[in-house]
């Protein structure tokens, strides 16, 4: 008998649409069905969305932003503030980074054999200060330091101390071992050693580090103050709160601009320093 | 020759070990310095940390952390706290799939790969115009905030999911919109130019060979956005977007510590389990 194998592959079928064993299959499946839940359980008003009624006061809407306001006064408020996010964004990013540098000592294993108690606990609360988000911070010490910038430069630097603690920790941890090795075995203890081998090694990463978070911070900053903490946010809450569309309209294009400006800044430094 | 040239060198006494940090006086400077700098962002942000400390403002605080415990677990507020939190996850997934249903016909559009009057030279006039003009409109709709967005469809739409829907379906569009582009233009375009080349139509070319050249970077993209609306849904309900972020605020405003502490422990657990699904998945992508 000839067991030749066949010159041409044999034809074959192509797989079946759908079979228990295909993982992507069972994703798929879960997928549909999580949209689908969530079309059908939310209350969406496409009717009064997508009616003529609603299409005529979203024209309206929109209308009355036009003329936007820009009388010198006006414009005065606005450009402090830009200046107070701006300030919010610098200030609260600073008090994170010196907040981030202390907790990343006890987050992170400083030499092999080192017990490093503190680790895990204070791995811990960086999450948690991570994990709750600028605005909800803010929301939160709304009640300790009463409405105004102060609140959303603390908020800002809570939530950015656990996103930048954790960063440090890891610079620190995977710093180079040799010239701390050198210092401790002449005797030198813990904190000079962080002073003089470990922080000059890692500064330029959290240097780098901070800025990134500097840049995410004015755009967060920007929008914060709508619960009331500070800003070009609290502006724009305050002027939609009392309908004064043309104001709104001037105070929505300074939040703008000022993101885009970060952006092309950001993105003009990064292909510089790269190419 | 003399013997004095032999003689080993008179040995130095070795220096003595600094007393003081070498560079104390550029640390001090550096120091001021900084201080100069912060000065006025100090006054700025009304930086008066000891307003924390005044006695009434401590009693306020005291009062609303002391009534964190015992966080409210009633069956009925429970009952609640679970519809919000997949009310959070639907509103996540819902603004997910329309930001795609924006998205997707956008990243066609603007994909330079797919244009066929690229294949011989340089691209024709009006499609690279087109295309210049989509990329505008994916940055417009990224760089506007979703609170921003929120805010305006608030007022469209009155209180509830469909302001906090429509604003990720917008954010997330641009910004699905733009990495799309993004990844399906790094990949190796050789497969896609030659379907082009061959007399294949654009759509073709995109569905056999760009799309199975990236979908696995395209659905892990997807994956962990899914993740960020999860978290800024919640954020959205600050602004009347509906979900745990609206109770969230409805309960800190009346100053309800109970509900307060059970809601963020739910919003981390939520975030922490988003967090791992969608790394999962990604890993299973590889």
């Amino acid at each position: 008998m000839d067991t030749r194998p066949a010159a041409n592959q044999p034809y074959r079928l192509p797989p079946p649409l759908f079979s228990a064993r295909c993982r992507a299959c069972w994703f798929t499946t879960a997928v549909l069905l999580l949209i689908a839940a969530s079309f059908w359980t939310l209350d969406l008003q496409w009717a009064q969305f997508l009616s003529l009624d609603a299409a005529r006061s979203m024209g309206r809407f929109i209308a009355e932003f036009f003329p936007p306001d820009t009388s010198p006064e006006f414009l005065r408020k606005v450009a402090i503030g830009t200046a107070e996010t701006l300030a919010m964004s610098a200030f609260g990013t600073a008090l994170a980074a010196a907040a981030g540098v202390l907790l990343a000592l006890p987050a992170s294993r400083l030499h092999e054999g080192d017990a490093a108690w503190g680790r895990r606990p204070t791995r811990l609360l960086l999450n948690a200060l991570r994990a709750i988000p600028e605005l909800v911070w803010a929301g939160l010490l709304l009640i300790a330091a009463g409405l105004g910038p102060f609140a959303g430069t603390l908020a800002l630097a809570a939530h950015t101390t656990g996103v930048l603690g954790r960063l440090f920790a890891e610079a620190v941890e995977n710093a180079p071992p040799g010239p701390g090795a050198a210092l401790r075995a002449q005797g030198v203890g813990n904190v000079r050693i962080f002073l003089y081998a470990t922080l000059p090694q890692v500064l330029p990463q959290l240097m780098s580090y901070t800025l990134y978070r500097w840049e995410n911070n004015i755009r967060a900053a920007a929008v914060l103050g709508v619960v009331g903490a500070g800003g070009l946010g609290q502006l724009l809450a305050f002027h939609m709160g009392l309908f004064q569309m043309g104001k709104t309209a001037t105070i929505l294009g300074a939040m703008l601009g000022l993101v885009a400006l970060v952006d092309a800044l950001s993105y003009a430094t990064r292909r510089g320093l790269t190419r | 020759m003399s013997t004095t040239a032999l003689q080993p060198p008179p040995r130095r006494p070795p220096r003595p070990a600094p007393a003081h940090d070498p560079a104390w006086l550029s640390r001090l400077f550096w120091l001021g310095a900084a201080l100069v700098l912060l000065w006025p962002m100090v006054v700025a942000t009304e930086f008066r940390p000891w307003i924390l400390f005044e006695p009434k403002n401590l009693e306020v605080t005291a009062q609303f952390l002391g009534s964190f415990v015992p966080p409210a677990h009633s069956a009925d507020f429970l009952a609640l706290v679970a519809r919000e939190t997949w009310r959070t996850v639907a509103i996540a997934t819902a603004g997910l799939t329309l930001a795609l249903v924006v998205a997707v016909p956008l990243t066609l559009l603007s994909v330079r790969v797919l244009s066929i009057s690229a294949l011989s030279g340089r691209m024709a006039r009006g499609p690279a115009v087109l295309r210049q003009l989509v990329r505008w409109l994916l940055i417009v709709l990224r760089s506007v905030p979703e609170l921003v967005w929120a805010l305006v469809f608030v007022r469209v739409v009155g209180l509830g999911p469909t302001a906090g829907v429509l604003a990720i379906a917008l954010t997330y569009g641009g910004m699905l919109g733009k990495v799309y582009a993004e990844i399906l233009e790094s990949g190796e375009p050789h497969t896609t130019e030659t379907l082009l080349r061959n007399g294949s139509s654009r759509l073709q070319a995109f569905s056999f060979g760009l799309l199975p050249q990236n979908a696995a970077e395209l659905t892990s993209y997807t994956v962990y956005r899914w993740e960020c609306a999860i978290r800024s849904s919640v954020v959205l309900g600050f602004v009347g977007g509906g979900g745990l972020g609206q109770q969230l605020d409805n309960s800190m405003k009346m100053f309800n510590g109970g509900e307060v502490f059970t809601m963020l422990v739910v919003f981390v657990a939520l975030v922490a389990m988003a967090d791992r699904v969608s790394a999962g998945l990604r890993r299973a992508l590889g």
